[in-house]
């Protein structure tokens, strides 16, 4: 690891003063010299930091900052969760356990009990993907400029089925695709002050848009919060995870699901994949199916098959798809 | 000349089973023989583990919190490539860089196979993507690394290859292009001197200790009613000790102390006195703890001859950990393996026939054999093994826990299953059959007892998407042992008891057998007794590898013990004014027999001595009636009997091991405690190596995809079955503790039985290790191919 200055900001103002660059920017081989970045929970950028992929100068720490620890609930706007709450802290939460079953399942059941006592939800989201060629410095990979994806003809077990053609990586976030189920917003706060609110789908980024990215994050803008719309009464969530262990792993496959239920019947339902893409995934052919439907057996089976219908999966991981259609089934039917 | 020797009777045999006495013919200077467990204070005991507060507590100083006065940190460049002549190096700019006190260039490789190469280079053949170049010596780690990047090293790059199968292929780049030799390590990885290579394959080596090929195969196979022909792969296993492996050399201009994280203090100390041409008596290693061992620490390695250069230039101590990247790189693994069996059976069960060709990768190195377990567990007459080594541009496997026999076992006791399957006879009376081994029938039988085995249902038959199943593997493992081990006793008259020897504890509990033992023959308590080891100071140890070292160093500190005793009883007798004969030694008291109101504490005792201390010191003796081999393979043999009850979800492919009864022995148990400790481990690393490790290699580019403990997938808490050890007695009268190891039979059938359990759950066998979802997914045809096959 290189040597770097280490700042303790007290507030998102003095905090965006100190940084003039993003941990993405610092991975790329052209990265200019002297970059300052935020560090929240530190479990992302040390590791990039580690393997040597990202050098900044300066490590810009948010973790003391009041306003991102604040939780604030409007009837209106929902739910308001600060960036820099933990994923042992929304795993507590009694509200979010109530309301955001699903987030509630995917913060309790990422990583470990340490991790999760350090990671926050900003850093959780703004991630970089675990894709082992991406995370070596001996692969001059395609979201670090070249053109080679090296897991498209070599170890792919753990990479993408959908949407791989460019970069077949992964989405290394679970707490995104239960975010996204829940149609949440993501307050971002740039320089003096100026806030934006965008949509889940806005902000992360697919490879083929920018290859250098997974989110729109630029220099001088830090995520301040996250809004999860208010939920109504015959709402209901479920998420599962399925990893090859049961105990700290990364997810083969994950699956949120949030809808609104008519009795047993499916009036509105949003369904979010994960370990699926280079970015979490709303799989409409899996809503389409699902929609207006008595949710059993069947429908739930018809729903998680539509999901996958377009799968692409690359030499080795083709047995994600029907782990797919399992959790997918699954999830529908824990609703009930 | 005649050693003097004397008749005395010993227990024999298994209590409840078949406890007898022996009589066996001893030396006159040995002890009386110890009657069974249960008659004795200290010994068969639950004691709690000798150090376990330091460690627990973060006192205990492994190598790795070793800190001394100038100390500097040392540091590895490694190839990027893995195949490359090295053309140039210039280290200039490291060498001229602050806070760098020493550079040295590697001009051999002392890991993985030796070429028999007379052509000169300057500098050795990258071979492997990892391997080590040269090393530098800073104030720090970070500035040591800081160096490292402005080495500036010119390669030549060359056709590499790391799959096993490429690897076979004619064509293919050859690692080796001469033929190697390897001497093999006291971990117990088994190397056939001399073999031929062709291309990357070399042998076969048709033999093991236990002899050659028996018989007419194709006799066998004619006489065969049954013929069941199968190929069983295994995967490359890395070492993940939570130590990694590593040193603090402190040269001190030939004076030299090197603190070691290793399963040998004695190979450490002959591998640095080889290479720096010094005196053994020049070179004193230590290891007070060492945080775990598997097989890969037996010599000085790559990294300890670095640091004992940069030490020697710099003129200042040196530390040298690997990192956990280098560990999965570098450090050493259990080979892969792709093994073809063929089976040959009568109807009422007796083997006919049975023929192994196995190919394996020990990267750069030799030793993938797949064991003699084949050869050596049933009686079957018409036997042959061919066991090739395949090179390939990846780090130099190692011994790890029962080198070879883990990977043999997976074949053997899934095609042992099919056959039990095949006849429609229960898996355990089949083994009644083939199987002679009396400790292991006895397993089978307490072991079924405590699992509640019964046949199992036909396989796949449980309803439902979610499937149970059940499994049973045996192992068999050889009674290992090293006479050239010494322990020497000092008692003082301040009433210390010391326990000296250079054995090494690599956290096994050593150290607390040692105290129960020496505990035991003076009638004291295991809190009487210090036990300094892992010393080179002290008398030479055995090397913690084989599962060798209990029953090596437990019989001389017990004899040394009790001669330390006769001393004592001398100056006992003299102030009791009676016969040695009349006294005996009980919980701290000197005692008279035939009036146990006369009696004199211990501490009394040893303040009468004439010095103020009195040392004994013994070495192992030979076996009891003699060996089986030489005088390293004793009779009698570490068997075990392994049950595993899984779950797999045949939706998701997930399997869950839910409990596994082991079913082991040791000759006599020395402490329960450290034994199920020993066991659970054994097991653990069984269901990790059945379902989890894998090193994945990127065949584009050669390099290890998942060098890290994130991918590199290790069991947690979630992954471990509840377990239930059966531990059975089994006295052999060899010596005079008549205890042996266990490290390694613990590991051996895991893997084996869990197959076995996952097939009968599924009705599906599954051929290839591990058994991930992938895999469950693929068996059970649920997998679509994807057109690119």
């Amino acid at each position: 690891m290189n040597k770097f200055s280490f700042f303790e900001a007290t507030s998102v103002e003095e905090a965006l003063e100190q940084v003039n660059s993003t941990v993405s920017a610092t991975i790329q081989p052209n990265a200019s010299p002297g970059a300052s970045v935020l560090k929240a929970g530190g479990i992302d950028l040390l590791d990039l930091m580690k393997e040597g992929l990202s050098k900044p100068e300066k490590l810009v720490s948010i973790n003391n900052i009041p306003q991102l620890k604040e939780i604030t609930f409007d009837e209106k706007k929902g739910l308001s969760l600060g960036a820099g709450i933990t994923l042992a802290e929304i795993s507590a939460n009694a509200r979010i356990k109530a309301d955001y079953f699903a987030l509630h399942q995917a913060a309790s059941k990422a990583a470990t009990p340490q991790i999760r006592n350090m990671a926050t939800l900003g850093g959780n989201l703004a991630q970089r993907t675990r894709c082992w060629y991406f995370r070596s410095k001996y692969h001059e990979c395609y979201r670090k400029g070249s053109s080679t994806c090296f897991a498209q003809i070599g170890e792919n077990e753990y990479h993408a089925i959908l949407v791989n053609a460019d970069c077949a990586s992964v989405h290394a976030s679970s707490l995104a695709t239960a975010i996204m189920a829940f149609d949440a917003a993501i307050e971002i706060t740039g320089k003096e002050g100026k806030v934006k609110i965008v949509s889940m789908n806005e902000f992360f980024v697919s490879p083929d848009v920018d290859r250098k990215r997974e989110t729109i994050l630029e220099a001088g803008e830090i995520i301040t919060a996250v809004i999860l719309p208010k939920v109504k009464e015959n709402m209901k969530s479920h998420y599962i995870k399925m990893g090859e262990r049961e105990s700290n792993d990364w997810p083969l496959a994950e699956v949120a699901v949030v809808v609104e239920l008519n009795g047993e019947k499916c009036k509105k339902a949003n369904i979010v994949l994960g370990a699926v893409a280079p970015v979490p995934l709303v799989s409409e052919s899996a809503i389409e199916a699902i929609k207006g439907q008595t949710i059993n057996e069947q429908t739930a089976r018809a729903a998680s098959i539509a999901a996958m219908t377009n799968a692409t999966p690359l030499s080795q991981n083709a047995y994600k798809v029907p782990i797919f259609e399992t959790i997918i089934k699954r999830a529908l039917l824990a609703l009930l | 000349m005649m050693m003097e020797t004397k008749k005395i009777k010993l227990p024999h045999g298994i209590p409840d089973y078949n406890l007898t006495e022996i009589e066996r013919e001893i030396p006159t200077n040995e002890p009386p023989a110890w009657p069974v467990n249960n008659e004795l204070k200290v010994v068969g005991k639950r004691i709690n583990r000798t150090g376990a507060l330091a460690q627990v507590t973060g006192t205990a100083t492994f190598t790795a919190d070793v800190l001394l006065s100038g100390m500097l940190y040392g540091k590895m460049l490694r190839a990027e490539f893995p195949h490359a002549k090295i053309t140039s190096i210039d280290p200039s700019a490291a060498e001229n860089y602050p806070g760098v006190f020493a550079v040295h260039i590697f001009d051999n490789m002392i890991e993985g196979a030796n070429p028999k190469d007379t052509e000169q280079h300057d500098y050795p053949e990258v071979k492997y993507a990892g391997q080590p170049i040269l090393g530098v010596a800073a104030i720090s780690d970070e500035v040591a690394e800081e160096a490292l990047q402005l080495v500036k090293v010119g390669y030549e790059y060359k056709d590499f290859v790391v799959d096993l199968d490429e690897a076979r292929k004619e064509g293919s780049p050859v690692v080796f292009t001469t033929d190697v030799d390897q001497e093999a390590s006291d971990g117990g990885e088994e190397i056939e001197e001399g073999l031929k290579s062709q291309g990357n394959v070399r042998g076969p080596s048709e033999g093991s200790f236990y002899g050659g090929p028996r018989g007419d195969l194709e006799k066998g196979f004619t006489e065969a009613d049954i013929i069941i022909e199968r190929t069983y792969r295994t995967q490359v296993q890395t070492h993940v000790p939570m130590e990694t492996h590593g040193v603090v050399v402190d040269y001190n201009k030939g004076d030299v102390t090197v603190y070691a994280s290793t399963q040998s203090t004695k190979g450490v100390r002959n591998d640095f006195a080889d290479h720096f041409g010094l005196q053994k008596s020049k070179v004193r290693v230590i290891a007070d703890f060492t945080g775990g061992g598997f097989g890969a620490k037996h010599g000085l390695g790559n990294f300890g001859v670095m640091a004992g250069h940069l030490s020697k230039k710099s003129g200042r101590p040196v530390k040298l950990m690997l990192d956990r990247k280098e560990e999965h790189i570098s450090a050493g693994n259990r080979p892969n393996s792709i093994q073809y069996m063929k089976l040959g059976a009568i109807r009422d069960g007796t083997l006919s026939a049975l023929s192994l060709v196995s190919y394996g990768t020990a990267g750069v190195g030799l030793g993938a054999g797949v064991g003699h377990i084949a050869q050596a567990m049933y009686e079957c007459p018409n036997f042959k093994m061919q066991q090739y080594d395949v090179f390939t541009n990846a780090g130099p496997g190692a011994a790890f826990r029962a080198p070879g026999n883990v990977q043999g076992a997976f074949a053997l006791e899934q095609i042992i299953d099919e056959l039990a399957v095949k006849l429609n006879m229960d898996q355990l009376r089949l083994r009644d059959v083939i199987d002679k081994s009396t400790i292991r029938k006895v397993e089978r039988q307490r072991g079924a007892k405590l699992f509640n085995w019964s046949k199992p249902e036909k396989a796949g038959s449980d309803e439902g998407v979610i499937k149970k199943g059940v499994g049973v593997a045996q192992a068999h493992w050889p009674r290992f042992i090293n006479l050239d081990s010494t322990v020497e006793i000092r008692v003082m008259r301040d009433g210390a008891v010391e326990v000296r020897s250079a054995v090494q504890d690599i956290g096994t509990g050593t150290k607390t057998i040692l105290a129960q033992v020496v505990a035991e023959e003076l009638g004291l308590n295991v809190e009487d007794i210090t036990v300094l080891i892992g010393d080179t100071l002290f008398p030479i140890g055995p090397s913690s590898g084989g599962s060798i070292v209990t029953g090596s160093i437990t019989p001389p500190a017990r004899n040394a013990a009790y001669e330390i005793k006769l001393k004592l009883l001398d100056i006992a007798a003299g102030r009791l004014e009676t016969e040695t004969e009349n006294i005996i030694t009980k919980d701290g008291f000197f005692i008279m027999k035939d009036n146990p109101d006369k009696k004199l504490h211990f501490k009394d005792v040893l303040s009468r001595m004439r010095t103020e201390q009195i040392t004994a010191t013994a070495s192992r003796s030979d076996d009891y009636g003699g060996f089986l081999n030489g005088t390293w393979l004793g009779y009698g043999e570490l068997g075990s009997v392994q049950f595993a009850e899984v779950t797999v979800d045949t939706e998701t492919g997930f399997i869950k091991v839910d409990r596994v009864v082991a079913a082991h022995s040791c000759g006599r148990p020395l402490n329960m405690a450290q034994i199920e400790s020993q066991v659970n481990g054994g097991i653990i690393q069984g269901v990790a190596y059945a379902l989890y490790e894998n090193r994945v290699m990127d065949k584009e580019t050669g390099h290890q995809m998942n060098a890290n403990i994130d991918f590199y997938k290790m069991p947690y808490s979630f992954e471990i079955p509840e377990i239930e050890i059966e531990m059975i007695e089994d006295y052999g009268a060899r010596t005079s503790t008549d205890a042996t190891g266990i490290g390694e039979p613990a590991n051996i059938a895991t893997a084996a039985a869990i197959a076995n359990a996952v097939y009968n759950a599924i009705g599906i066998r599954i051929y290839d290790l591990p058994i991930t979802p992938a895999r469950v997914l693929a068996a059970l045809n649920k997998v679509k191919k994807n057109n690119d096959e």
